[in-house]
């Protein structure tokens, strides 16, 4: 009884098993260790070490809201999800547009 | 045998469904996300006006850097820790673990505060360059949330020091943290990403 306990507690709650967070630390170090030594080891191009840390970061990223904040598909968690979407879009047109226009006016006003 | 089936049924049940207060406080850091979504903007349009003053490449020190990425990630799994001792109603080690979390966040906290002072004492505060206010603002609000969150978990510590067993409400509090430090988290992943590696390439 203690293990089928144990065993509803580790893997149907939201709130994550040591084996989940061990899981996500494991995977945030290896990614972090290889964005800092990509960058060290000067091994790509400026604009290849842009992309690949980048993505590194966006994978990291996603592993620790999976892992920590234990974001997934189920039902509870529709709302949580879809507020998180919104908020990835709003971010998204915050940043990018924000780019644009600033790199637009710097073109026109010569500062560049 | 039956009984005790039934009883972690309902609890299991109980766990899944989630709080309005977590899910308000979930709503609360997606703003959040929204100011350092803005900053991050703000850094990315500023980060090659120097104006004479130093590049990324002269202030920064990856090393430092590296060592409170290593805090921070340190501190969100230990705090997990914390986590899962909580739904097991092990208090002794819930109140540990937190220790442990706070002084990785006092450290984390200690090694900013020497990186910006050290940069100050060079001349090189955030009124030297567009660049470093940016980079001061972006940064300095990432620590000042780890400061309220260092605050709030003292408190925490104390609040659960007389509890025997954790009530609901406490529970939801214990969340409403752990999420909060693990966006924090989050946010030092594209902290250290696009702004102390992307200005030493």
């Amino acid at each position: 009884m203690a293990d089928a306990h144990a065993h509803t507690d580790h893997s149907g709650a939201s709130h994550g098993s040591v084996g989940s967070y061990l899981t996500g630390f494991v995977i945030s170090v290896l990614l972090t260790v290889a964005a800092f030594g990509i960058v060290m080891a000067h091994s790509f191009s400026p604009s290849g070490t842009i992309a690949a840390i980048a993505i590194l970061a966006a994978v990291q990223v996603v592993v620790h809201l999976v892992f920590f904040l234990h974001m997934n598909t189920s039902s509870e968690q529709r709302w949580n999800v879809m507020a998180f979407a919104f908020t990835v879009l709003t971010v998204f047109v915050l940043v990018v547009g924000t780019l644009f226009i600033m790199h637009d006016t710097s073109i026109n006003m010569m500062s560049r | 045998m039956a009984h005790d089936m039934t009883a972690d049924a309902a609890h299991a049940h109980d766990e899944h469904h989630e709080s309005p207060v977590v899910f308000g406080f979930w709503l609360y850091l997606m703003t959040d996300c929204i100011i350092f979504g803005t900053l991050f903007a703000v850094f990315s349009v500023l980060r090659n006006q120097f104006a004479g003053g130093p590049t990324g490449k002269d202030v920064f020190e990856l090393g430092g850097v590296g060592i409170e990425t290593a805090i921070l990630l340190l501190s969100s799994i230990t705090y997990g820790f914390g986590m899962i001792s909580a739904h097991q109603n092990k208090l002794g080690a819930l109140r540990g673990w937190l220790g442990i979390t706070f002084l990785l966040g006092l450290g984390f906290l200690f090694m900013e505060i020497r990186e910006f002072s050290h940069m100050i004492a060079e001349g090189n505060g955030p009124d030297r360059s567009a660049f470093l206010s940016a980079f001061f603002t972006l940064v300095g609000t990432h620590g000042l949330h780890v400061t309220c969150g260092l605050l709030w978990m003292a408190v925490l510590i104390v609040q659960t020091g007389g509890q025997t067993v954790l009530s609901e409400r406490m529970t939801n509090k214990l969340t409403c943290l752990s999420l909060f430090w693990h966006f924090l988290d989050i946010v030092w992943i594209c902290v250290f990403t696009f702004v102390y590696l992307m200005s030493v390439i």
